[in-house]
């Protein structure tokens, strides 16, 4: 009774501490439920179509909103194709700005620099895709693209991804903006792991006569290799996620065509351009389970990324 | 044939090469895109863009309803996205050692910290916009601060664990209560920090379009009624840009070249904030 007693004063004297906590706690948990909302909610929203199409969804090219036929495939290709060759782009690129950042730059020029880089990553994307619509495409669609289906498009094997007309906006193009937004954000998870290295290591490896190019590749890549991953991981779920700018862009034509010169559509700007305009429940969830499925791949690809991100901070004793 | 010596020293110098290449192509794109910006957008800048509300085509305007809607709706978004962001930060800082919400929590928010926005604007559309029949400002408000929250709770929880724990000790000792050790020390001690995180907030907010496509919407005339669709400068860039019009091709350079240089320039101010902040430490 006594101890019973003793506790309930000692709650009492305390309510602001517990009150305090409840609400921080509540703050954190909100976020856990923000996602189960999302999630529940794009599913609701999605059922009648998956009700009428099920797994037939994401494999059928058709999108015939005038006969209520709907296919994802498309949009999904579109999607994974468009990221895929942002990567191939940027990572290399990505590679040598750490590289540029960690090993080369004079030590004053570093922050600059790398601030420059960052300031890359603070552009809206909408600006990337005026920039890409009004000032690169009209030059890639004459200088480059004509060079690529005469050159490139006769060769066996890649030559069918590089032949058609050059048309300036189309798949290769917004795989290629996607690039330069998604640079930044490569680069500065690849300094950033590069930067844990221990220097002991590094001077070591020069000490026993490696070159610059050899200390990074044979000690600094590997020694950072999960770090690396996560951030490449992290890029990709940026473009795959990536809307205003791949909209303006990709031409938007729902068709499957092997050429990368050719307009094609992703999840993000079917989403973007025909969702206020779209009519019918039907096509309206249709466009609502594009968006589940875009969500569930970049949540797959984000989830594996922070996972190997956690897994190289753990080992350094710090979230990287 | 070269000696395995004078190899080695090549691919050294081809790589370096190749990476300063590299470095050179960032800025390349960085330059290209902001010359283009002040090229197309400086002759479209005059006093009729932060006075007049957006023209029909073929008439001249401005884009006041656009940026006013735009401060609207960003100020509000971050009004409601801050302060549970900064709650939910400090739990994971302060409270977070022991069980399981807090790891599960801070995995989550670093998800959601870049997942697709055009996704929660479909969620806004969903859970908002549909109940209430009509876009509207609110839901444009609403979708900036389900962007606002997961930065500012990653910011504030590195810029708490920052805060030595002497600090924390010194103030319990004295007899502070846990909250007042929280709200009158570790939280004071790291503001700086935690306004760089709200400015990148701002900062990432103020340019997006994908999630107020569906929830705000646009509006051709002046409006501050949060209830009705909201002019906001993104979306009229964007139809701007897309419509045939020289005219309002015009105005969207213009528009653009604004909301770029306020971005770049709030990104730039939370990185002199942030360097305040790390000095004092």
């Amino acid at each position: 009774m006594q101890k019973y007693f003793s506790q309930v004063r000692s709650m009492l004297q305390n309510w602001p501490d517990l009150l305090f906590r409840g609400i921080t706690r509540i703050s954190a948990v909100s976020v856990l439920i923000l996602l189960f909302a999302i999630i529940v909610s794009l599913i609701v929203g999605s059922l009648p179509s998956i009700k009428a199409t099920g797994f037939q969804f994401l494999a059928s090219p058709e999108w015939d909103p005038v006969t209520d036929r709907f296919g994802a495939l498309v949009p999904i290709v579109g999607t994974l194709v468009t990221a895929s060759i942002s990567l191939l782009i940027a990572v290399p690129v990505s590679f040598g700005i750490a590289l540029f950042l960690t090993e080369l730059s004079p030590r004053w020029l570093r922050r600059p620099l790398g601030i420059a880089i960052e300031l890359l990553a603070g552009i809206p994307s909408i600006i990337y895709g005026m920039w890409g619509l009004f000032v690169f495409a009209p030059l890639f669609g004459e200088y480059i693209e004509p060079w690529m289906s005469n050159h490139i498009g006769n060769l066996p094997i890649i030559g069918p991804f590089f032949s058609g007309p050059p048309m300036g906006i189309g798949i290769l193009t917004a795989g290629i903006i996607l690039a330069i937004m998604v640079i930044p954000f490569i680069a500065s998870v690849m300094r950033d792991v590069f930067e844990v290295v221990p220097a002991m290591l590094k001077e070591s490896a020069y000490g026993l006569g490696a070159t610059t190019w050899e200390v990074t590749w044979n000690v600094v890549l590997p020694y950072t290799k999960i770090g690396v991953v996560g951030g490449i991981m992290l890029g990709l779920g940026r473009a795959l996620g990536e809307t205003m700018a791949v909209t303006f862009v990709i031409g938007n034509a729902h068709s499957l065509t092997q050429s990368l010169l050719m307009p094609g559509n992703s999840i993000s700007s079917a989403l973007a351009n025909e969702f206020n305009e779209a009519v019918g429940e039907l096509y309206t969830s249709a466009l609502i389970e594009l968006g589940l499925i875009l969500f569930f791949i970049t949540f797959v690809v984000l989830t594996f990324a922070r996972f190997l991100l956690y897994k190289l901070g753990k080992r350094e004793g710090k979230v990287a | 044939m070269l000696t395995l010596y004078a190899r080695r020293r090549l691919i050294n110098i081809l790589s370096l090469g190749i990476s300063i290449l590299a470095m050179g192509f960032g800025l390349f794109w960085l330059g290209w895109i902001l010359f283009t910006l002040l090229f197309h957008g400086l002759p479209g800048l005059s006093l009729q863009v932060f006075t007049q509300i957006t023209p029909p085509p073929g008439s001249t305007g401005g884009l006041i309803n656009a940026i006013a809607g735009s401060l609207m709706m960003t100020a509000l978004g971050t009004l409601i996205g801050t302060p549970i962001g900064i709650l939910a930060g400090t739990y994971l800082a302060e409270f977070g050692q022991r069980g399981w919400i807090a790891p599960i929590t801070r995995f989550i928010n670093d998800v959601l910290l870049s997942a697709p926005s055009i996704v929660i604007g479909l969620f806004v559309y969903e859970v908002y916009v549909i109940r209430t029949k009509h876009f509207s400002g609110w839901a444009g408000a609403f979708a900036l601060a389900i962007l606002v929250i997961p930065i500012v709770i990653r910011t504030t929880e590195n810029m708490l664990r920052l805060v030595p724990n002497s600090l924390r000790e010194a103030a319990a000792a004295l007899g502070a209560p846990q909250w007042k050790v929280i709200t009158l020390v570790t939280l004071r001690a790291a503001r700086a920090g935690i306004l760089t995180g709200v400015l990148l907030a701002v900062a990432r907010i103020s340019g997006e379009t994908a999630p107020l496509l569906f929830t705000a919407l646009n509006n051709q005339f002046w409006s501050s009624n949060m209830n009705q669709p909201m002019a906001n400068l993104p979306v009229v860039i964007f139809q701007f840009a897309m419509s045939p019009y020289a005219d309002w091709k015009q105005l969207a350079w213009a528009g653009a070249m604004l909301i770029t240089f306020s971005v770049l320039t709030l990104n730039i101010l939370a990185r002199v904030f942030f360097r305040q902040q790390s000095s004092t430490h």
